[in-house]
């Protein structure tokens, strides 16, 4: 068996563009370009990159919740490309995904206890015993008491809801999950608590995880590989700390630099990105990043350079920082 | 007075099954011409509804129930902004106080282009402003902001439009009439950070170039440390502590910003557990009648009960309501 529990290889995902009134096709939006990474078992791999950059497509690409235009998943050795419709529903009991907004993932007519029996219904065969005892424990975990159960969405606040969201991918004890911005909807001070249990678990339950945000802080802290995306490509990946301490990417220096630093000596204005991300059903020719980019030269402008190993890491750039 | 706004005891009500429900709760708040207040908080804590009670928008059954804010108004002198008659409040809002809002894309009316909808806020202040001389001012504030291809722009609908640019437009509509004072509620939430570096660094512009005050309402601590000379942490319809933001940065005398500064640089180091301060947000509209950050505090005892502390001087011009620094109890 592969080291890597997971392998993406070029996964691409376009959503075609139609118009008039037989839907003809007059385009492409390239959401996903061209991704390709591998995650090794327990390990913490983040995706991370501004709106629209196609993360949480490739995400859900990932696990086929998005059907994928081109492109190899491999995961646990088996191309789940290949699978028919009944096969990834078997496999997603080992393959969960966690949603980022648990006020609309969480169905508002179902309590608890049948939020977090319908997994274990629809993989497992078990008895109502057997449930019971699988979703106290679950519970007990995610710090919802036993008479909780028959509570609500509503009645829970942001954090707890998504606690049950976790709990509810979990229960079927996966051994990868997509996490998808899970802390981006809560208040600061909860996210810390989500985090923490979210990795707790990851930690016992001995997950392989892709955590995809645009966080960086939390980010640094949760993983030990990143991806940094942008248009639909990857653009640097490697180590955390590594490209944390010296990106090698203009774009992920940008990136890193656009943090706000707390504290209020170091108000230093940086050289701050200038424009916006540009429309992926027109990316601009070349190196997408290019436009915006300050060393950019002729050759950024007409090839679009591909992810190759650099110093240690995986870089697309036809002009790395040094 | 030399301050620009002093808020005086400050208190907003509500009703809920018919019952009187406090809001916010005896808040008192100085802004000084040029300079920057923050106004930090998490959700319910009642920064936004501070913010709205002073342009008169607060929404029914939201009420103010005591309190005054003195404004130093250009045009009419020293008016209390709390008690102003409705037509002279109209003279106010949107031209000596302008107001940016969290979400550039609801609050643009999708149905009108930039122009018309920029062209509103200056013909509603000068109504015999020739149209030439309006169509100058949209593009001198669109270049303040960094607006590429203005005249484009001015024709385009809000959905037409990135979330970066309708934030920077929604700026430039808070400027067309040099206000003194620009309330930002929660400006760059919505946007990356790379915009939002942009934004930050376009407000610390303006206020240099204009000598604008402004109150920055935000949840984030970062933000606040880019942008604000003066801080307020609101926690549960209160201030909790306020300082300048070195002050508050390097000693913060309360509990809750202890936490929540703690909760922010634990990211930076590699550790097992992220700083979590415990427990959850209060939801708004309980407030307690001892001290509100008891069940979450950490230095918490029994005596923290026995009352509301007070807000006292526990350093120079430094602020804090907690009774590790003074016993007094608020009646």
């Amino acid at each position: 068996m592969s080291e890597y529990l997971l392998t993406v290889k070029n996964l691409k995902t376009y959503f075609p563009i139609k118009e008039g009134l037989v839907k003809r096709t007059v385009g492409y939006v390239k959401a996903v370009e061209d991704v390709s990474f591998s995650v090794k078992q327990k390990q913490v791999y983040a995706i991370v990159g501004e709106s629209g950059c196609g993360k949480s497509t490739a995400g859900k690409s990932i696990v086929r919740l998005i059907e994928p235009t081109a492109g190899e998943v491999i995961f646990d050795g088996k191309n789940l490309s290949s699978l028919s419709d009944e096969e990834i529903r078997l496999k997603r009991r080992d393959m969960q995904f966690i949603f980022q907004n648990p006020y609309s993932s969480l169905n508002p007519r179902m309590n608890v206890y049948q939020l977090l029996s319908e997994p274990l219904k629809t993989h497992f065969n078990l008895t109502e015993n057997e449930m019971q005892l699988q979703i106290l424990e679950m519970i007990d975990k995610i710090g919802i008491t036993e008479d909780q159960l028959w509570r609500y969405p509503h009645q829970f606040s942001g954090g707890q809801k998504q606690r049950i969201s976790i709990a509810r991918a979990l229960i079927t004890k996966p051994r990868f999950v997509i996490a998808d911005e899970p802390v981006s909807a809560l208040d600061v001070s909860i996210q810390a608590q989500v985090l923490n249990l979210l990795i707790n678990l990851q930690k016992e339950m001995e997950l392989a995880m892709v955590f995809i945000s645009h966080d960086l802080n939390v980010v640094r802290f949760i993983s030990s590989e990143v991806a940094v995306m942008y248009l639909g490509s990857i653009m640097e990946s490697g180590s955390t700390d590594e490209i944390y301490q010296k990106p090698l990417h203009p774009y992920s220096k940008a990136l890193l630099d656009a943090v706000p630093n707390i504290d209020p000596l170091k108000k230093k204005r940086r050289s701050s990105l200038k424009g916006e991300v540009p429309n992926p059903a027109n990316p601009p020719s070349g190196c997408p990043f290019s436009p915006r980019c300050s060393r950019a030269d002729d050759i950024c402008r007409k090839e679009k350079p591909t992810l190759s190993f650099y110093k240690g890491r995986n870089i697309a750039c036809h002009n790395p920082l040094e | 007075m030399q301050n620009l706004l002093e808020i005086k005891d400050l208190k907003i009500k509500t009703l809920r099954n018919k019952e009187e429900v406090m809001l916010l709760d005896k808040v008192n708040l100085n802004i000084a011409p040029g300079q920057c207040l923050g106004i930090v908080g998490e959700s319910g804590c009642g920064k936004s509804i501070t913010a709205n009670s002073l342009l008169k928008l607060l929404p029914y059954p939201l009420s103010v129930s005591s309190g005054n804010a003195m404004f130093k108004s250009p045009s009419l002198g020293m008016v209390d902004l709390l008690n102003l008659e409705e037509n002279a409040m109209r003279g106010i809002r949107g031209k000596e106080i302008a107001m940016i809002f969290q979400e550039p894309m609801t609050s643009l009316d999708p149905i009108f282009t930039i122009e018309r909808q920029m062209k509103e806020a200056l013909e509603f202040h000068h109504p015999h402003m020739p149209e030439n001389e309006k169509h100058e001012r949209c593009v001198e504030v669109l270049k303040q902001v960094n607006i590429p291809r203005i005249e484009q722009t001015l024709a385009s609908y809000p959905h037409q439009l990135s979330g970066g640019q309708l934030q920077r437009i929604m700026i430039a509509i808070a400027l067309i009439n040099t206000p003194a004072l620009l309330i930002a509620d929660e400006p760059t939430t919505a946007l990356d950070v790379t915009i939002q570096a942009q934004i930050l660094e376009l407000m610390n512009n303006l206020k240099h170039e204009q000598n604008a005050s402004v109150m920055f309402i935000t949840h984030d601590l970062g933000v606040i440390a880019e942008t604000s000379e003066q801080v307020a942490v609101f926690y549960s319809g209160h201030i909790v502590e306020e300082a300048s933001a070195e002050e508050l940065f390097y000693r913060p005398a309360h509990p809750y910003t202890e936490g929540l500064i703690r909760s922010i640089s634990s990211l930076n180091e590699k550790g097992n557990q992220l700083y979590s301060i415990p427990g959850n947000v209060p939801p708004g509209g309980e407030l307690k009648s001892y001290c509100r950050f008891y069940d979450r505090c950490k230095y918490a005892e029994d005596s923290c009960k026995r009352g509301l502390p007070m807000l006292v001087e526990v350093a120079p011009k430094h602020y804090c309501r907690c009774f590790r620094h003074s016993m007094e109890v608020e009646v």
